[in-house]
């Protein structure tokens, strides 16, 4: 999973690092990562992984990195298939 | 009882309107000659306004940003440049109070801002990066103890007159730019090299020049919190609120001014209904809906006040971005109504129904972050977020 979040945001993050220079606990904001990147990097998920961001996802802390990033769709995809 | 405790121990609403008697005499004046609001300004330092965020322990009062809020609306009713230099200023201490918890330099500061009545000022705009507080070209500098940031900075509101600066820029040399930090500097530890001068429509006391800064300062001045925390979680929401309360200030100041018109023609013709008696019904409408939209906005803040979740969330954001919209728009509505009520005389400076300086420095509304960047920026938070639909939440 790790490894498609980080191909979305190589795609979609307009990062101006390259996105492997990034660990998985590092800040994606500090990296350079915009609100409006953000988003269309959740978009590419929602389509990617057919969900959608609930509501109490829907802030910075839940994009702040690739682990957050994971563990956010973990959470969407387990309550999907409870 | 000393003299400082004795003006404490009047409410803040009282207080406020005393320093509001002051700046509305000379806000003409101030508008006229496009220079810093210093008897208001000095009015509100005599009145303690200016640390009551701050809390009691490190010399304040405590006060939340509702109160603080009024202040502004009362302070717009009289000079709205005396109103934005203190919404400006409390801008900086709600960060500064919220965001340097624990640090020890930061916490004397803010007694000392308390006990000396200091004016904080803002340095965020930089040449080459437009007007986005999320972005620095500048870099901080730490040589061992030392910090040292030149900024090339397009907009320092009332920086000539300010005790000390709120400076953003990256957190060093190599960092990306929205790897940001803030740093206190205080008077004596910069120099400012004017570049260009405000001399603008309205806002015209905000004295918002431009200035080459270099500044030198022990490093424990840089604040401890990301300046993306600080942007995020307090800075843009306090902006839009302390804003949104002073330009409903600004537009119930035209309001009234309108209602005695429509009030004096009455009385001159009884049994008629002034003709600018229905737009005044429209205006006061309008005004009520402004009042209403920052009202809404400061109970949300203070119902996520300290919950970084709640004040990250998306849905707040778009909620603080929309009372910035609604009420800079809809000000301009309301004293374009006041003025075709007035006629002539809200046209004409120097009577009691004037209008211009109003409708001038309102119209400041919609630039200062522009609304068309602050909509672009709802816009793609709404292809995520679902719009809150309830009444009360």
């Amino acid at each position: 999973m790790k490894q498609t979040i980080r191909t979305l945001l190589a795609k979609h993050g307009n990062l101006p690092v390259a996105i492997e220079s990034v660990a998985d606990g590092a800040d994606l904001y500090d990296a350079g990562l915009s609100s409006f990147a953000s988003v269309q990097v959740m978009l590419a998920l929602e389509e990617e992984f057919d969900i959608e961001f609930p509501e109490h996802l829907l802030n910075r802390k839940s994009f702040s990195s690739v682990d957050e990033i994971e563990a956010a769709l973990s959470e969407i995809l387990e309550d999907q298939a409870a | 009882m000393t003299a400082a405790s004795k003006i404490t121990a009047m409410g803040l609403t009282e207080r406020a309107k005393q320093a509001a008697k002051v700046a509305a005499e000379f806000a003409d004046k101030v508008d006229i000659e496009a220079r810093f609001p210093s008897e208001g300004m000095d009015a509100l330092k005599a009145e303690r306004l200016m640390g009551v965020m701050i809390r009691p322990e490190q010399g304040g009062e405590g006060a939340s940003l509702t109160e603080v809020a009024d202040i502004c609306a009362i302070l717009g009713q009289a000079c709205a440049a005396t109103a934005m230099t203190y919404a400006m200023h409390q801008i900086q201490i709600a960060s500064l109070s919220d965001y340097a918890v624990g640090s020890v330099w930061h916490e004397t500061f803010l007694k000392r801002i308390c006990d000396e009545q200091l004016l904080i000022g803002s340095a965020t705009s930089e040449a080459g990066i437009g007007g986005n507080l999320r972005n620095s070209l500048c870099a901080i500098e730490v040589d061992g103890e030392t910090v040292r940031l030149t900024k090339d900075a397009t907009v320092i509101s009332y920086g000539a007159d300010a005790d000390a600066i709120m400076v953003t820029s990256r957190r060093h040399p190599d960092a990306a730019h929205s790897d940001q930090v803030a740093t206190i500097f205080l008077k004596d530890q910069y120099t400012l090299e004017q570049t260009s001068v405000w001399d603008t429509l309205g806002m015209r006391g905000t004295c918002s020049d431009g200035y080459i800064f270099k500044g030198e300062a022990p490093a424990e001045q840089i604040l401890p919190r990301p300046f993306a925390e600080i942007a995020a979680q307090s800075m843009l929401a306090v902006s839009h609120l302390l804003w949104g309360s002073l330009w409903y200030g600004i537009a119930a100041d035209a309001v009234a001014r309108a209602q005695s018109f429509v009030k004096a023609a009455a009385r001159k013709s009884p049994g008629q209904v002034p003709p600018g008696a229905l737009r005044l019904a429209e205006a006061s409408s309008l005004l009520q809906l402004v009042k209403a939209n920052v009202v809404a906005g400061l109970k949300q803040f203070a119902a996520c006040k300290g919950d970084s979740d709640a004040l990250n969330a998306m849905s707040f954001s778009v909620a603080m971005n929309n009372v910035k919209i609604g009420t800079s728009q809809t000000i301009l509505t309301i004293i374009n109504h006041c003025m075709l009520i007035c006629g002539i005389a809200g046209y004409k400076n120097g009577t009691p129904f004037s209008l211009g300086r109003h409708l001038r420095d309102a119209h400041s509304a919609q630039l200062m972050i522009s609304n068309d960047r602050i909509l672009g920026n709802t816009s793609t938070m709404l292809l995520v977020n679902k719009q809150d639909t309830s009444l009360l939440g």
